[in-house]
């Protein structure tokens, strides 16, 4: 875990806002006005179709506001394409093209054409190696398990190197165990890069354990931001703390409730 | 999704163009024709197109009621036995037809019915005089439906798989018997898909050229698309094939229009119904009347191919082979073949692929572009618009300005590609969509775009459905005789087109042999394009 991988570390760290943006899908609406810090973890939390991949797609340029700005850096980036945006994103599936090798799912982080030098190479090994995947160059994507595909992507993530990661739940359907291991290798490579990191999870233990930050979602609309430590004791907002299923105790808890529903 | 700049939407409005110039310059080439000679137009409504009008229907009316009726009964009795011996192998056979050329069945058909065929020796030996024959309406009919009964019968068997098996155990647990099961279970989903496959196989029937051309015999049995044929190149009377075109395509968009709105499947599908496990058990005499079924059924569709098989090895091979002609031809078909399957395959993926980027860019929600529909539907044209109606178009045209017969390979290869790209759509449209589902968003954040991601993701995950939509549009264009009939001309000899000139200069040993290797050919790569296709699917 202590591998440092040669050019990297040199990022500046970025901010990432969104400047009153609306966008529309099907029958939901969006509104988004937010500005996460640089070089900070947060966790994005919110109910299902609250807009949390939404607000990523956003960002990721997958989506296009209706109205509104993405800022990135204080730059506008709505009219960049999604390659050439300081982001990069790790989905919950399809990370990886199933009829290339590993190194090549990691190479194309380098080169969409595929066209690698020798450094190249070694950068993509030095990556796979960070991620715990040495060795494992030449296999495909369906000789892999599920928290290894994710690791492939990461090393991807490495080098690409760009100063803004987007988690769209990549490990949700991993076990609790393997769930941890995850987060600490996101949390030990923001440690080196300090990019700007958001995470989606339904985990709040997730949360918990990498957020330094929490953006809570709800019916469209950021609801609520703030250190996730403020979030996870009794002094978090009430959406998120019905959310997430937290009574408060039980003595506490029922007093919170009776003096809810007055 | 940001798809403002996507490459793919440019490629499929020039293969919507190429589509439009071909079927626009048939019109333009009818519509010139036809204002020229505007009395000449008027004369051509005679009693003589009326009774050509009216067989046109009748026989394809005929033909339908023929094909269908008796494959609503051969599915459900193959539903009925899942287990029964031989089962796999007969619906294997069933798709021979699919692959087969016209001409080559129309042969095998005249070599068992005709009046040289196995049948006729058998009946003078019988002492029951001379055999009638098969030349005219029983001839077409009988070639109908060996195309027809075998495709109409897995259509059926399809829509029975899809009653659910939950379906089947409660009938057993309530025990039902074979009338209940059939009324209550197997009638209401054939009748749901009976409006689509008979309208599906009367569509075949109306726009049929070479059965009629080869088993019609005479002015007595002949179609719209025959008509046309003989107009142009026998009678040289440009206003009466201008009349007879306008009629046939009036005739088959009044069809197609009436098919949409049943919801058919105008395509027709080679895909074999998996069985699914039966909980009825049939009693013994409706197995009986089963097997009897499909015995009937097997031997009317194994006879003609058998009939082709061995008229066939009876020809001397030897000497075809060693013939000029006969090679010519053969490098000629396989040339036009492999280019026009390749100009199919383009075109269809140049639709498929403006098809997927403007569904990405619309949202649900948003009706459908103008665009999006065309690069949908755009194939579908060709239905309504048979190859000999596009092929008498240019012809028209063309015979202003240059020697049409120059342009046969021209003619060949873009119509017979239009023609098979129905069939290379559907090969490729699933796996397209589905590699685009996994790899859309990964390739806008990769920035993998154009020549780099179709070389180095597209083509990898789609190599399978282009090769099987590759070898469907080769086979049918290989045995295409619709075009080329129009074209060709002793310079430029197709295999069909040698076969029809053999078979009308009455060296029936000869085209038996080439109707042999046409067939076997053609067989060979749709065998290869359901491989394909199916490994594909793993």
């Amino acid at each position: 875990m202590t591998t440092t991988i040669k050019g990297t570390a040199t990022q500046k760290r970025l901010t990432v806002a969104l400047d009153d943006v609306s966008f529309s899908y099907g029958e939901s609406s969006f509104r988004f006005n937010v500005e996460f810090q640089a070089g900070r973890i947060t966790a994005i939390m919110g109910p299902s179709g609250s807009g949390k991949s939404t607000l990523l797609n956003l960002i990721a340029g997958f989506e296009t506001p209706d109205t509104g700005k993405v800022l990135i850096g204080g730059t506008d980036i709505g009219d960049t394409p999604p390659s050439a945006r300081p982001v990069s994103m790790v989905f919950q599936e399809n990370n990886l093209f199933a009829h290339l090798s590993v190194a090549a799912n990691v190479g194309l982080g380098r080169s969409p054409s595929l066209k690698l030098s020798d450094a190249d190479r070694i950068a993509v090994a030095e990556a796979l190696a960070r991620v715990g995947l040495a060795g494992k160059e030449q296999r495909l994507p369906r000789e892999l398990s599920g928290g290894e595909r994710q690791r492939v992507a990461l090393a991807r993530v490495l080098l690409r190197d760009r100063p803004v990661l987007l988690l769209d739940e990549p490990f949700a359907s991993l076990g609790p165990a393997l769930r941890g291991d995850m987060l600490d290798l996101v949390a030990g490579i923001h440690a080196e890069r300090k990019m700007t990191v958001l995470f989606v999870t339904h985990q709040p233990e997730d949360a918990r354990r990498i957020g330094q930050d929490v953006a809570f979602l709800d019916e469209g609309m950021i609801a609520a931001t703030g250190p996730a430590d403020d979030f996870f004791d009794r002094s978090g907002p009430d959406a998120f703390r019905r959310y997430i299923g937290d009574r408060g105790g039980t003595v506490a808890g029922s007093q919170h409730i009776a003096r809810k529903q007055t | 999704m940001h798809a403002a700049r996507d490459s793919r939407i440019t490629a499929g409005v020039i293969a919507l163009a190429a589509i439009a110039l071909l079927i626009g310059g048939a019109f333009a080439g009818l519509a010139v024709e036809g204002a020229q000679d505007l009395s000449g137009a008027a004369a051509a409504f005679d009693s003589y197109l009326l009774r050509v009008a009216r067989f046109t229907l009748w026989q394809a009316a005929l033909s339908t009621l023929l094909s269908v009726a008796p494959a609503l009964l051969v599915a459900r009795a193959l539903s009925r036995h899942p287990a029964f011996p031989g089962r796999g192998l007969i619906l294997q056979l069933f798709t021979v037809p699919l692959a087969l050329p016209a001409i080559v069945a129309a042969l095998g058909i005249l070599a068992l019915y005709g009046r040289a065929g196995c049948f006729a020796g058998a009946f003078a030996r019988l002492g029951a005089g001379e055999w009638p024959g098969i030349y005219g309406l029983s001839g077409i009919l009988v070639a109908h439906v060996f195309f027809n009964l075998p495709l109409a019968t897995r259509l059926f068997l399809e829509a029975l798989g899809t009653v659910p098996a939950d379906q089947w155990r409660l009938a057993s647990q309530l025990g039902m018997g074979a009338r209940p099961a059939f009324r209550l279970i197997e009638w209401p989903v054939l009748r749901a898909a009976l409006p689509g496959i008979a309208g599906l196989v009367f569509m075949l029937c109306i726009t049929s050229f070479t059965i009629v051309l080869t088993l019609g015999g005479g002015p007595a049995a002949t179609t719209l698309e025959v008509a046309i044929y003989q107009a142009l190149r026998f009678d040289l009377d440009p206003a009466r094939a201008v009349v007879l075109t306008l009629l046939q395509i009036a005739l088959t968009f009044i069809v197609v229009v009436a098919l949409t709105r049943l919801g058919a499947n105008t395509v027709g599908d080679a895909n074999l119904p998996v069985a699914p496990r039966r909980y009825l058990s049939a009693g013994r005499l409706e197995t009986v009347l089963n097997a009897g079924l499909i015995a009937l059924a097997l031997l009317f569709v194994a006879g003609p191919m058998a009939a082709t098989l061995l008229s066939g090895l009876e020809a001397d091979l030897g000497r075809l082979a060693g013939e000029e002609a006969v090679r010519r031809a053969t490098l000629t078909s396989a040339g036009l073949a492999f280019l026009a399957a390749l100009l199919s395959v383009t075109l269809s993926l140049a639709l498929i692929g403006a098809r997927r980027a403007l569904a990405l860019r619309g949202r649900p929600g948003n009706t459908m572009s103008l665009l999006e529909h065309a690069a949908d539907t755009g194939a579908g044209f060709v239905l309504v618009v048979p190859p000999i109606v596009l092929g008498a178009g240019w012809f028209l045209a063309l015979r202003h300005v240059t020697d049409v017969f120059a342009v046969a390979p021209v003619m060949v290869v873009t119509v017979n590609a239009v023609m098979a790209m129905p069939f290379a759509i559907r090969a490729i449209r699933p796996a397209y969509d589905a590699a685009s589902e996994r790899h859309e968003r990964l390739c806008l954040a990769l920035g993998i775009a154009g020549w780099n991601r179709l070389s180095l993701i597209d083509w990898p995950s789609l190599r399978r459905p282009l090769a099987t939509g590759f070898a469907f549009a080769m086979a049918l264009s290989l045995g295409d005789l619709g075009v080329i009939a129009l074209f060709g001309s002793d310079s430029v000899q197709t295999l069909p087109y040698l076969l029809l000139a053999r078979m009308g200069s009455y060296r029936t040993a000869d085209a038996a042999g080439l109707a042999l290797l046409l067939g076997l050919v053609c067989l060979m790569l749709v065998v290869a394009a359901d491989r394909l296709g199916r490994e594909g699917k793993r």
